[in-house]
């Protein structure tokens, strides 16, 4: 699993459902958390090249991906490079890809509060409240400004995707891709959907009907129903 | 003592409800620039300029901030390059060109040798990393601020004083031929002021390459904190801190009376003033801040960097449907102005009471160069001129005299960082604590 531009915040219920069949693995993004910035890394697809090493070296090439975001821009990356890399692909709320229409949300141009609220449709959401619910602590305050600061250095202009990326994954062949969108995601428009599903040959769209771009922590079983019957449990 | 006049040439025709209303002043529409209007200030603004060497002041100082009414010196160096022409004495002081969000080193270096030759060495380069708003108008990266505004200095100190060309492959700029022709008139290069907010980076970095240091309005008990880091690593690096490597900038209006003088200063808060220069979110994009500024600013809810703490980086978007009470807004923004005048962060009124304050200050900061902040806000042409006049007439004189009293060179007069210090010396105090006012928390 590739987390999205907030980083990981911790073991969510979908997470404890998909591991009763499934290992899960959550590598934290260099520049997250306790993870050290890689200074080299200077792009997404910098980014999806360490990665794709990392793969290769711990033996897990072929394996499922799901990627959230900017996890979903990376793992695109990824599979545009080297198909191989994958059995099959899920992507949630997708970046990475200029959309068809409408624009992805300058989230780095508002406060950390604006943008994580920005995530969902409902901040109600009881696993919303869980994770990202009372007051901000240093500790979040900081880890946030940390991932912000890492989106912004790898993913500043153009503003989180790549104009090639769509012409590499036309080379992805019948890599399965799943594409997920909540229908009231305010970060990444339809148009982004739409460019992927332009870009990668054998793909299925789910739209999650009142969801925002976090359909995983807002709607949990409906997301790991499209999960896990693209998966095969 | 140096004594410089400073304006940032607001755009005084924006209503100030609309800038309430948006709560800054950077993100207003450029709807509401009127081109007739615009073009009298600008020359207005120059003819300001050109009368303040009239009245004897040693520099006029210029800035540059984009997208933004507050501030309309956009192109700063357009604006130097005239001066350049137009006056004959005056230093020409940049605080500063904002090198990372201007992206191209070899072109800054070629226009600010160009002003230095046509002013025949007059200019002094300024190097600013560029506020957080003008991350956005320029859509620069303000993850590599601070590595750009470096590298972009270090480049241009070259291309200045290394023949060329030469070929230069760098971690942000990448030259294929460098080779200006137009170098600068000042050798090796021109005089440096660096200008902040007593950001501790920049004051190390600054004192550890010997470049004056110029504290923009900031309080006096962290400015003088401030100078004392900077003393310190100037001791490391071998050299005593003296007055010639410091400087303070602070907004002043004088009028003839102090009661005209509080009315017509009432133009440092039009709409709220600096502290709404931007909005919390556009101040302190992701990245721009260092990680240890970053957790200075976690673990202090309270404190704050350029008006911003962590608390209004944690509010949620700006609800602008929101209901306004526009008389509130102004009447706290009146509140804050006494505030500010009462800690030494505005200066306000007659002659005689400006230059006690002014005193003040120098007794304990100790600068050797000094800037008047010219009026903001809607203030008529003749009330910015009698300001000037009274400024030049009788505040300078008094405070230059003061000045050298008190031995306070600038940077024109002591050299920065010749002043060696012996191997194991320690270094002198190069503030004054004893004067300092009372400062309201």
């Amino acid at each position: 699993m590739l987390h999205d531009e907030l980083g990981y915040p911790g073991w969510m219920s979908w997470n404890d459902r998909l591991a009763q069949h499934h290992e899960l693995i959550v590598p934290m993004q260099p520049g997250y958390g306790q993870t050290p910035r890689v200074d080299w890394i200077r792009s997404y697809r910098d980014l999806a090249g360490f990665y794709a090493r990392m793969l290769r070296e711990q033996g897990w090439a072929g394996c499922p991906v799901i990627g959230f975001s900017a996890g979903a821009f990376i793992a695109a990356e990824m599979a545009a490079a080297c198909p191989d890399l994958f059995s099959r692909m899920v992507l949630v709320g997708p970046l990475g890809l200029r959309p068809t229409e409408g624009e992805i949300f300058d989230f780095l141009a508002v406060t950390i509060r604006t943008h994580v609220a920005a995530t969902v449709s409902n901040v109600d959401a009881p696993e919303f409240g869980r994770i990202y619910g009372g007051d901000m602590t240093p500790e979040q305050f900081e880890a946030f400004e940390d991932a912000r600061a890492e989106t912004a250095r790898i993913g500043w202009e153009p503003f989180m995707f790549n104009d090639s990326l769509a012409h590499h994954l036309q080379g992805v062949g019948d890599l399965p891709a799943l594409l997920v969108r909540g229908t009231a995601d305010l970060i990444a428009p339809r148009g982004c959907i739409s460019a992927y599903e332009s870009a990668i040959p054998n793909h299925t769209v789910v739209e999650i009907p009142g969801a925002g771009h976090r359909p995983e922590i807002e709607d949990p079983d409906a997301f790991l129903a499209a999960v896990t019957n693209f998966l095969g449990v | 003592m140096h004594v410089a006049y400073f304006t940032e040439r607001p755009y005084r025709w924006v209503p100030e409800d609309d800038v309430i209303r948006n709560k800054a002043f950077f993100g207003l529409s450029n709807a509401l620039f009127d081109h007739v209007r615009g073009a009298e200030d600008y020359n207005y603004y120059l003819d300001e300029y050109v009368r303040a060497e009239e009245l004897g002041f040693d520099g006029v100082a210029l800035n540059e901030h984009h997208g933004n009414p507050f501030c309309m010196g956009n192109v700063m160096n357009v604006e130097a390059a005239i001066l350049a022409r137009i006056t004959e004495r005056v230093k020409i002081i940049l605080i500063g060109n904002p090198l990372p969000v201007i992206k191209h080193p070899l072109r800054m270096a070629e226009e600010l040798a160009t002003i230095d030759l046509i002013s025949r060495g007059r200019l002094v380069a300024g190097w600013v990393r560029g506020a957080g708003s003008e991350q956005f108008f320029n859509n620069a990266n303000p993850a590599y601020n601070r590595e750009m505004f470096e590298e972009a200095y270090e480049f241009i100190q070259m291309a200045w004083t290394r023949p060329g060309p030469w070929r230069y492959e760098g971690k942000h700029f990448h030259y294929r031929h460098v080779n200006p022709w137009a170098l600068p008139y000042q050798k090796p290069v021109p005089p440096t002021m660096i200008p902040g907010v007593l950001s501790p980076e920049t004051v190390r970095w600054a004192a550890a390459k010997a470049l004056p240091y110029i504290g923009l309005g900031t309080s006096l008990g962290p400015t003088a904190d401030l100078w004392d880091i900077y003393a310190d690593v100037a001791a490391e690096n071998g050299y005593q801190a003296g007055s010639e490597n410091f400087g303070y900038l602070i907004p002043t209006f004088v009028a003839d009376t102090d009661e005209k003088a509080q009315e017509l200063g009432k133009g440092f808060i039009y709409g709220g003033g600096q502290t709404v220069f931007s909005r919390p979110e556009h101040t302190l994009p992701p990245g721009y801040n260092s990680k240890d500024a970053i957790r200075r600013l976690s673990k202090q809810p309270g404190g704050s960097w350029l008006g911003v703490n962590r608390n209004k980086l944690m509010q949620a978007a700006t609800d602008d449907n929101a209901p306004i009470d526009y008389e509130a807004v102004r009447a706290r923004a009146e509140g804050q102005l006494r505030k500010s005048q009462r800690n030494y962060l505005t200066l306000l009124g007659s002659p005689d009471t400006i230059i006690e304050k002014v005193k003040t200050m120098i007794s304990v900061l100790r600068p050797g160069t000094f800037v008047f902040f010219g009026p903001q806000g809607p203030v008529p042409n003749e009330d910015r001129m009698r300001n000037l006049e009274l400024l030049g007439k009788y505040v300078m004189p008094e405070i230059k005299a003061y000045a050298k009293e008190l031995g306070l060179n600038s940077p024109f007069e002591a050299r920065p960082g010749e002043n060696k210090l012996r191997d194991g010396a320690t270094r002198t105090s190069v503030v004054d604590r004893s004067g300092m006012p009372n400062i309201e928390g």
